[in-house]
Order: structure tokens, then C-alpha cells, then sequence
């Protein structure tokens, strides 16, 4: 069952420079446990399309199957939204990004949908550079089906069911750096302040951008035992940089010391400011991301932030060549030759 | 010892060896009778493998227009050594046997009942070119050249078809034109007058094309606003989408630009294919892929999401021989009751059979009409020979007026009118086909959520069973509606008051209207249905309720389409027949006669001892 929200609201709710509410943002009533870690993930969501001032009907939500894919639904009730097949996101993104690339595309998928069925699909539509916004909302487990062990389970980790992981693990994001993504970055669903500068920087992102958020299962993997519940999270968590998202046309109000930040370029203008005081892990570099994610692993610890970035490589659309204009917006005149054209094949088929 | 004698009907097979260079000269020969205006179908006959093992070039000339496969060989070019024994053996009496006599006849190749012209195309060719790989290749010419005095073809059309070819590279045109002329008067030297077929120019090709039905198909997706493709490379169906992408580079291109109107991706397998086309569809463009049997299998889930969520697809089978793997080269009609009910649950989807390339571009066309109408997968139900062997038929057409039926979409302006509330599954015009609306289009209207859960009318997941029910039932709803769009059969009825009628489709076409004709012939009218698609439509029950006896003609072992009749229209099975060809080959005139010849004798007996009989 799906279940809508209240409607009241409080009347002078704050409105973004777009001139909507926090409330054009939000979807049905979610039915996940209460505390799951996706409900925050997708208030992350929420918050990100609010500050940067989204028309809602603009953006197409897709996901496979499972409980993260379950999420679509709890936001963004305005936009379109499409429950698909398990581990088939991408293609579904692919297609319908094909058909029409003006629109903004949120992929959600889990660390099951993605690191196991769906390990393929991801795989190719990071070698493709598909302009999407890929969110997997990863626990660790497969929710649905009441707690089983998943690719991203850590080797010794043990949730509800007691019995340690025996298998090594798949780290994504690395997988991720490796398979040639253009963003990649790990965030914590109990770790807003950090989420929502990583949703905002993906959206301003041309290619895919992949976002890994830990997101603990309450019911099945929230264990002292498993290295995706809360605490340990917080625990073992460590941040790349701390960094802001400063959108296109946005006027810079923070000033930086120079020295103290790098300054990454998107696509469409925005900057995202990394504060290197606090870190000096350099983000552009593939071979330092990936040794990054190496070394905080073997110290025990959680690497998150924006991993890494690459505005160089091209997205799908201009790989392939295909035009600025909405393919699904083309009509008889733009698509058909005739039957003059016609008539001059039947002559060279003679 | 008789020979075979016959003016423009007879079936020319040429042995070669795969990657040989073979298949130019071979068109060249074919090519050149079709230019004379004599009706021909050439069918490759190959293996799935890229150089060195045994294939074959099975050209079928009928001044009527029979070129379905006949069966038999009237003359064989034999230049593989390693069939040469069985290309031998299988010529017809009286037939005609060309092979390379640089190297003798083995001993035991005795027999009397044909005749044997050794004519040396490998010494012929070493004395007279230098360099080695031109040598291969114009081997080939060379038998051409032989075959052009043999069978009395105008050498200028052979001449002219070269200097066509290498217009560009007049140089190469030069040694081909020798090499025509080597075996030209070779065999005019040596066997003046020992070949009794012949080819005489004619006018019965008219103003008809020859073409594969992959590339009809392919011109026929760019014809109907097809502009996104997910594909994956499989055996027979990739020229599908590769004439696709070819005729969309010469088409599609952006002046202003130089973009494509297009999207193709080369997918990681045929689930991301599907899916790749079902998002597309979703979003509002048209959208189609193409693969074989092992493709439809691994697209089985997603199709029951494009139907039970009812998004429009189009894909295009192109069949070949199973199960498994099976022999990828070769063709079947094996698939029709995998892709009638693709996927688990309680699924059907619509088939189209075409039977010739001009049919292949026309349903390429009517399936995005279709499916968008419809909201359902348009499966367009071709095979290994109609794809990917040349055929004769009448040239396309394209009416400029038509415009591209875009089912019930609503625009901006429509929901704003709307004076309801709008949903997704909300049966509003009692035919089963729902309004849907593409995403991005109004700010605060018409968005919904797309599931293959179970949802009510306004695609709200659910579990309530009514509401699953009326859900199904509506599918049901709109499975009639189908039957009143999709082609209608093909009805030829002979005669009336002969209660015998047979039932085919596809590539089985051609050949069943040879075997026909010779009963007609003989005096016996059978009456005949050609399938066009699926879901069956009345015409197909009445035809087989008007006859006693139905024989239902197709390309595979399990009798497909008879248990699709069965199950669908509830015909009884006693009344229908099957005459089954599922070798890999394409079925031949000389068998269906053959099995209608026998079945009507079991018939005549079984009413002769008085057991009842049904004819």
C-alpha cells in the first residue's frame, strides 16, 4: 500500500529561489521500517532538489527492486517514476535518457540491485558515462527478503541471523573509479550536513555520478556485530574533505584563504569548493582515489565524501553524437525520409 | 541418359568454402538473372563460423515466381573439396555437375545419370593472374564467367555489373572482366553444347526489388520515427539494427549540427536491450531492438513488465534454430509460442508474421503504430531466411500523408483540460487502452509511478484481489481491441466446396503457394489461409470451422502455431494436421506436396475401410 502524505502544512513555509516549497518535493508516506536508513537518504534527496531550486515535474525517478527502490515513491511525488526490473536500473535510465536528455534522471538502486544482479548494468553504464544521478542506498543486506547477506556485506560482518560473512566484500565506489565513472562519492545516511553537498554536486554533474550511501537496515543489520550498522558507521567514519556546492549563478559568499581549496568546475558552471585544511586527499587524481579508499580501509576505516571527479570524459549523448534536441520531441518532419528517398533505394535495389 | 531441360526454372547450388571470397561472384550470378528479368531467390546456407568450413548458395530461378525453396539440384558448382562427394550425390538425375578439374575426379565419382563438366578454374586462373589473393577471388569469376555461356545469359549484364561495382576502383573491374571471359570461352571450347538449361530474358520481375528482409526491417524503423535503439550483437538479427544505424547515418542527420536524430546503444546483453528500449518507450520516443531465440528467453522478465505495465515495445525475432544454442546459422519458426506468451505470469503479446521484405518494412512500420496504440510489445516474427537472404518482391512505398499514431498521450493542454481525475489505468474509452502521459510534461499533473507490481487505476501499488482483477481482466479487454488493428489474414479460396485448406505463415508462404499450384493443377483446389498475426482474428476460426480438414504448415518439431489455435480458439486437435519441416534448412515445395500427397492418401484409406476419414 502506498499511503499519501498529510497535506497541512505551515503557511509560511519557506520558498526556494524557484518559488517551491520543501513540500513540492516530497512524495507518499514511506511504509520502511521506521529508522531506515533509506528515509533519511531520500530526506537527502529532498533537501538537495529544494536548495537547488528543481522544477519537480523536470526530474525522472527510476530504481530497480528492493526496499531502496521502494524510495521513488517517498519523494518527489510531482515527478514521474518508474519501479522497474531487479538490477536493471541503468538500462531504464539509459533508454529513457535516450529518449529525452533535457530532463534530470535520479537512479536509486540498493547494494543487491547493484552488486549483484545488477552488477552488470552498473558496470556498462559507468563505461558509457550515462548522464545519470546513480544512488545506491547501501545496507549491506537484502531487506526484502528478510536479512540475507549481500556483495557489500564486509568479510566478518554479521547481522540479525548471527553468522559472519564469509565472502570479501565489494567496495563500489572503487569498482566505480576503476570502470572509468566521472563522480563518484560515498556518503552516510545519518550524516545529512554531508549527503546533501554530494546529491547537489552529482545533479550539477554531466555523466554518471555515483553515490554510495551507507544506509543502515534497522531490522536486519543493525547489529554490534555488522560494520553497516549506526554505530559503527560513526564510528569508523572518515571524510575525504569537507567541501561546499556552489551553484551557477549563485554568488560566492564564503571567502577562501588561498591555498586552502581546490576548486572543481561542473559542467553547467557550479564549483564545488574543497576545503583542503581539513584533508589533503586530492580528488581528480584516479590512481590517489582509489589508493585513498585502500589505505583508509586498511586502517579500519570508512572513506566517504566526494571520492572523485573527472570533467573531461563525455557523457553518453555525446559519444554517440545524437542531438541537443529531446529525441521523444521529434516529429514526422524531423524523422521520416519520404517516398522520394524511398524510391531511390528500390532503384538501387534493382 | 535424359537431361534436365528447362528454360528460367531451375535451382543452381554452388559449394564453396566459407570466406572465400564465394559470396560476391555468387550474388554476381544471382544479380545478373534477376537483371534479365527472370524471377530468382538465392539463399546462403552457411555455417556458424567465419573462414573454412563448407557453405552453400542455393539460387532458385522460376519464371513464375515460385522461390520458395523446390528441393533438388539441377546443377552444382562444386568447389569445395571437402563436400564434393556429397554435392555428387545429391544432383538430380539428368543434373549438371561443374567442379574444378585442376585436380582429377576421385575414382569412385562413377555415376551415369548425369553430366560432369571439369572445367580447371584454379589453373586457369594461376596462369593467367599473379598476385595470390586477387587468384582466390577470381576463382569465383571465373565459374561465373563458365555459367554465363553455359545457361545462355547476356554476357554484357555480367560485364556491366562489374564496371557498377568497381566504379570507384575501375582498375580491379579490369580482372574481373578477364575472369568472366576465361570462363566464358573455356566452356565454350569444351562444353558447346552440352547444358540443356538456359536462361531467357523476360519481363516477369517487373519493376520488383531484391532484398533482405533484415534491411526492409531496419529502413522500416526509420520510416516509423524509430529513434532509440538498445541492441546486442546475436546471429540472425544483427543486420536488423545494423541497417538501422546505416540508413539512419544517411537520413538522420542534423543539418544545422551534424547530431543524429538517433540513439543506438550497443548493449552489455539483451536484458539491458530491453530494458534500454522500454525506458525510451516510457519517455516517449519509439523505440525497438532486434535479437534471436536465446535473446527472447533472456528478455522473458522484462516483457512481462512492458505488458503488465503497458509500455509500447517493438522487437524484432528473427529466428533460428533451437533449443539452446542450436545451429545458429540456420532457420526455424521455433520461437511462436515462446514470444505469443513471453514471460512468467499470465502474459500475451502480439505477433506479426511477415513473409516477404516488403512485408518486413511495412509491419516494421504498423508495430511502433501498433504498440503505441496498444500499449503492449509488438513481437515482428521474421526468421534466418526471410532476414538474411536476398528475395524478390514489389518495391516499397511510403504514403507522405501518413502521420505516426501516438496512441492516447495526453499533452500539457489535455491535462490541463482534464476535467476528471486523470489515471494511468483508468479504462475511460471501454476499449482496455488507457491515457498515458510522458514525463515532463505538466508541472503539477499527470505524473505517476510505473510498477510491475500489481496497481490500481490510478498505478497505486495494491494487493487488493479485486482490483488485480479487474486489472487483468481489462488486459483481456484490450487483447480484443488488438485483433481489430493488427493485419488480417490472407484467405485464398480455390474452391469452395473443397473441404481441404491449409494454414502458414511466414517464410512457409512461398513455397506452400508452389505445392498448391501443382494440386491446382492435377484439378485439386486447396483453399488457404496465410497467418499475418497473433492474437487470431474471427476469419481464421471461420476458415478452419468451413473446411474438414485443415493442414497447418510450419518450420519447427512441436507444431507451434497448431497448439496456439488450440489453446486460443479452442480448435479441435483432431482436425488439424501439421506438416512439420524443421531440419534448418527452408522448407521445400517438394516436401509439403510430398506430406499433403500422403496425408490425403491416409485420408482416402481410412474413408475407403470405412474408419471415417475427415476429407
Amino acid at each position: 500500500m502506498s499511503f499519501d502524505r498529510p497535506k497541512f502544512r505551515h503557511p509560511n513555509q519557506t520558498k526556494n529561489a524557484a518559488g517551491f516549497s520543501k513540500q513540492d518535493y516530497e512524495g507518499a508516506m514511506s511504509t520502511l521500517c521506521a529508522g531506515c536508513g533509506h528515509d533519511s537518504a531520500t530526506s537527502g534527496i529532498i533537501q538537495a532538489c529544494f536548495e537547488l531550486g528543481i522544477e519537480p515535474h523536470r526530474v525522472a525517478k527510476i530504481s530497480g527492486i528492493g526496499c531502496s527502490s521502494k524510495t521513488p515513491a517517498y519523494f518527489l511525488s510531482k515527478s514521474h517514476g518508474f519501479n522497474s526490473v531487479h538490477g536493471r536500473m541503468p538500462s531504464v535510465a539509459t533508454g529513457a535518457n535516450m529518449a529525452n536528455r533535457d530532463l534530470l534522471y535520479i537512479g536509486i538502486s540498493g547494494d543487491g540491485d547493484t552488486a549483484s544482479i545488477g552488477m552488470g548494468q552498473f558496470a556498462h553504464s559507468l563505461r558509457r558515462n550515462l548522464n545519470l544521478n546513480y544512488i545506491c542506498m547501501n545496507n549491506g543486506c537484502y531487506g526484502l527478503t528478510k536479512g540475507q547477506d549481500s556483495a557489500t556485506t564486509d568479510k566478518g560482518s554479521s547481522g540479525k541471523r548471527g553468522v559472519p560473512n564469509p565472502y570479501t566484500s565489494i567496495d563500489l565506489c572503487e569498482l566505480a573509479i576503476e570502470l572509468g565513472a566521472s563522480y563518484v562519492a560515498r556518503g552516510f545516511s545519518g550524516d545529512k550536513k554531508q549527503l546533501v553537498p554530494l546529491i547537489k554536486g552529482a545533479f550539477a554533474h554531466s555523466g554518471l555520478a555515483f553515490i554510495d550511501i551507507i544506509s543502515p537496515c534497522v531490522t536486519f543489520n543493525n547489529t554490534s556485530t555488522s560494520t553497516k550498522s549506526y554505530e559503527y558507521v560513526r564510528e569508523h567514519i572518515e571524510a575525504t574533505n569537507t567541501f561546499d556546492f556552489i551553484p551557477l549563478q549563485q554568488e560566492i559568499l564564503a571567502e577562501y584563504d588561498e591555498g586552502t581549496s581546490q576548486v572543481v568546475t561542473m559542467h553547467d558552471g557550479s564549483k564545488i569548493h574543497l576545503h583542503k585544511s581539513d584533508s589533503t586527499k586530492s580528488i581528480t587524481d584516479r590512481l590517489i582515489a582509489v589508493n585513498n579508499l585502500e589505505s583508509e580501509k586498511a586502517k579500519g576505516r570508512l572513506l566517504t565524501g566526494l571520492l572523485y571527479v573527472n570533467q573531461e570524459i563525455r557523457e553518453t549523448h555525446d559519444i554517440i553524437n545524437s542531438t541537443h534536441r529531446p529525441l521523444n520531441s521529434l516529429t514526422e518532419k524531423d524523422l521520416c525520409p519520404g517516398n522520394a528517398a524511398l524510391q531511390k533505394i528500390n532503384e538501387s535495389l534493382r | 541418359m535424359t537431361k534436365i531441360e528447362s528454360i528460367n526454372d531451375f535451382v543452381v547450388r554452388f559449394a564453396n568454402v566459407n570466406g572465400s571470397g564465394s559470396a560476391s561472384a555468387n550474388n554476381l550470378f544471382a544479380k545478373a538473372i534477376f537483371r534479365a528479368g527472370v524471377p530468382v531467390s538465392p539463399k546462403n546456407i552457411f555455417p556458424s563460423n567465419i573462414q573454412g568450413l563448407p557453405t552453400w548458395y542455393e539460387v532458385r530461378i522460376n519464371e513464375r515466381g515460385f522461390l520458395g525453396r523446390r528441393g533438388g539440384v539441377d546443377m552444382a558448382v562444386a568447389v569445395n573439396g571437402q563436400t564434393l562427394n556429397k554435392d555428387y550425390q545429391d544432383l538430380l538425375p539428368g543434373g549438371y555437375f561443374i567442379y574444378d578439374s585442376s585436380k582429377d575426379l576421385p575414382d569412385d565419382f562413377l555415376r551415369d545419370d548425369i553430366t560432369v563438366m571439369g572445367i580447371p578454374f584454379t589453373m586457369l586462373c594461376n596462369d593467367e593472374f599473379k598476385n595470390p589473393k586477387l587468384r582466390q577471388l577470381l576463382k569465383n569469376i571465373i565459374y561465373v564467367g563458365a555459367l554465363a555461356f553455359l545457361l545462355d545469359m547476356d554476357f554484357s549484364i555480367l560485364t556491366d555489373s562489374i564496371t557498377k561495382q568497381f566504379q570507384k576502383k575501375p582498375k580491379l573491374a579490369e580482372p574481373n572482366i578477364k575472369a568472366l571471359e576465361l570462363g566464358y570461352n573455356y566452356a565454350n571450347e569444351h562444353y558447346s553444347d552440352a547444358c540443356k538449361l538456359s536462361i531467357r530474358p523476360s519481363d516477369s520481375v517487373g519493376d520488383g526489388i531484391l532484398l533482405d528482409g533484415n534491411s526492409a526491417i531496419g529502413l522500416g524503423a526509420v520510416y516509423a520515427g524509430a529513434t532509440v535503439s538498445g541492441w546486442y550483437p546475436i546471429t540472425p538479427s544483427t543486420s536488423v539494427v545494423e541497417a538501422f544505424d546505416r540508413y539512419s547515418k544517411k537520413f538522420r542527420v542534423e543539418e544545422d549540427t551534424g547530431r543524429y536524430k538517433v540513439a543506438i546503444i550497443q548493449a552489455e546483453d539483451e536484458l539491458a536491450a530491453i530494458g534500454i528500449v522500454i525506458g525510451a518507450a516510457w519517455n516517449g520516443a519509439r523505440a525497438f531492438t532486434a535479437t534471436s531465440g536465446p535473446g527472447i528467453s533472456l528478455m522473458g522478465e522484462f516483457l512481462g513488465l512492458a505488458y503488465f505495465a503497458e509500455i509500447p515495445v517493438v522487437l524484432v525475432n528473427i529466428q533460428r534454430a533451437g533449443p539452446s544454442t542450436g545451429m545458429p546459422t540456420r532457420t526455424q519458426q521455433a520461437d511462436v509460442l515462446s514470444c505469443a506468451y513471453a514471460s512468467h505470469g499470465d502474459t500475451k503479446n502480439v505477433l506479426l508474421f511477415p513473409c516477404d521484405p516488403k512485408e518486413c518494412f511495412e509491419f516494421s512500420a504498423d508495430a511502433f503504430d501498433l504498440a503505441e496504440r496498444l500499449q503492449t510489445p509488438i513481437i515482428i516474427m521474421s526468421d534466418l531466411d526471410l532476414g538474411m537472404n536476398d528475395h524478390l518482391c514489389d518495391p516499397l512505398e511510403w504514403d507522405d500523408k501518413r502521420l505516426y499514431d501516438r496512441g492516447k498521450v495526453l499533452s500539457t493542454e489535455d491535462l490541463d483540460n482534464l476535467k476528471e481525475k486523470w489515471g494511468r489505468y483508468l479504462d475511460v474509452d471501454g476499449d482496455g487502452i488507457c491515457y498515458r502521459t510522458y514525463p515532463g510534461t505538466h508541472p503539477t499533473k499527470g505524473a505517476y509511478f510505473t510498477r510491475g507490481t500489481s496497481h490500481n487505476e490510478y498505478s497505486a501499488y495494491t494487493e487488493e484481489s479485486s482490483t488485480y482483477l479487474a486489472g487483468m481482466e481489462r488486459l483481456m479487454v484490450k487483447w480484443d481491441t488488438a485483433k481489430s488493428l493488427i493485419p488480417t489474414p490472407r484467405i485464398k479460396m480455390r474452391d469452395p466446396e473443397n473441404g481441404v485448406g491449409v494454414i502458414f505463415y511466414g517464410t512457409t508462404t512461398h513455397s506452400t503457394y508452389e505445392a498448391i499450384s501443382r494440386f491446382s493443377k492435377k484439378g485439386l483446389k486447396i483453399n488457404s489461409l496465410r497467418i499475418r498475426s497473433f492474437p487470431f482474428q474471427r476469419e481464421v476460426v471461420d476458415f478452419i470451422n468451413s473446411h474438414n480438414t485443415i493442414f497447418i504448415i510450419e518450420q519447427n518439431r512441436d507444431a507451434q502455431l497448431r497448439t496456439l489455435l488450440m489453446a486460443e480458439d479452442s480448435i479441435s486437435p483432431a482436425k488439424m494436421q501439421s506438416i512439420l519441416n524443421y531440419d534448418g534448412l527452408p522448407i521445400t515445395a517438394n516436401f509439403i506436396t510430398n506430406k499433403i500427397n500422403n496425408l490425403l492418401a491416409a485420408d482416402e484409406q481410412l474413408v475407403a475401410e470405412g474408419k471415417g476419414g475427415v476429407a
